[in-house]
């Protein structure tokens, strides 16, 4: 048997990973790609819970994480075909319209 | 080492491999192919937790649906391998050090939150019963998200439409 504690580490780490690419990757689908592990980590921990506990709500979460996960994926990479097509780059750098 | 610890440690060097692989990858295309081997291994860790039914949304959804779309718009979009720009000093200074803050307060959560795992229903049994959690008591919820869905496709083409 495995303990809880090694699924709760493990999923720190992958949103440790996650955290990591989120802030040194330039691409901005890249940085879309990140925000997905992160959300991925957080799911392990939910199932992890929820079988330390023995109560399927924890499951029931994830359902909904990745449901949100598909909407947010969907809208994002609208915006991010809207930017290509405008700027003609990729590199978050160049898009700084907002930037002082 | 029992079977369960070792299958848990090769799908867990897996996942973590493929999350540096996204890191180290230059090309968006290699950081896309390395999130589905994470998400793929991440599959195989919820069957080893028996949740089957996440596990299989996963693959489908995840796996499946999601990063097909993020590979269609990397193609798309024929982005090219990722131009490399000096970071910030503040960056630099301020995020290593609360990286590392971060991960000394997840190792004491980590350390804390060990226990006993509890008994768990058979795999039918425990679909059966994310099925009645799911359309019972959290049927609201499951309805709203059909809204969301709905609203976020009219979002996505409202984006894409050429003439906005």
């Amino acid at each position: 048997m495995v303990p809880i504690s090694y699924y709760i580490a493990l999923s720190a780490i992958l949103f440790g990973l996650g955290v990591t690419a989120f802030v040194f990757k330039r691409n901005i689908i890249t940085i879309f790609m990140a925000i997905e592990l992160m959300l991925n980590a957080v799911n392990l921990a939910f199932v992890a819970f929820s079988r330390a506990l023995g109560q399927l709500q924890g499951q029931v979460f994830v359902f909904f994480v990745i449901v949100v996960a598909a909407a947010e994926a969907a809208v994002g990479l609208g915006i991010v075909i809207l930017i290509a097509r405008n700027r003609q780059s990729l590199n978050v750098e160049r898009i700084n319209l907002l930037k002082l | 080492m029992s079977a369960q610890l070792a299958v848990f440690f090769i799908l867990a060097a897996m996942a973590v491999a493929g999350a540096v692989s996204l890191i180290v990858q230059r090309h968006p295309i290699h950081s896309a192919l390395s999130l589905i081997v994470v998400m793929a291994a991440l599959a195989g860790l919820y069957l080893l937790l028996e949740a089957e039914f996440i596990a299989a949304i996963q693959i489908i959804v995840y796996a499946g649906a999601i990063m097909v779309l993020f590979v269609f718009v990397i193609m798309l979009l024929n982005a090219g391998v990722e131009e490399r720009t000096s970071l910030s000093r503040t960056a630099f200074y301020a995020g290593v050090p609360l990286a590392m803050f971060l991960l000394v307060e997840l190792a004491y959560r980590v350390e804390r939150a060990s226990g006993p795992m509890a008994a768990q229903p058979s795999p039918a049994a425990a679909t059966r019963g994310l099925a009645m959690l799911l359309f019972q008591d959290f049927a609201f919820p499951f309805e709203a998200t059909s809204i969301l869905i709905l609203i976020a496709i009219l979002g996505a083409i409202v984006l894409a439409k050429r003439d906005v």
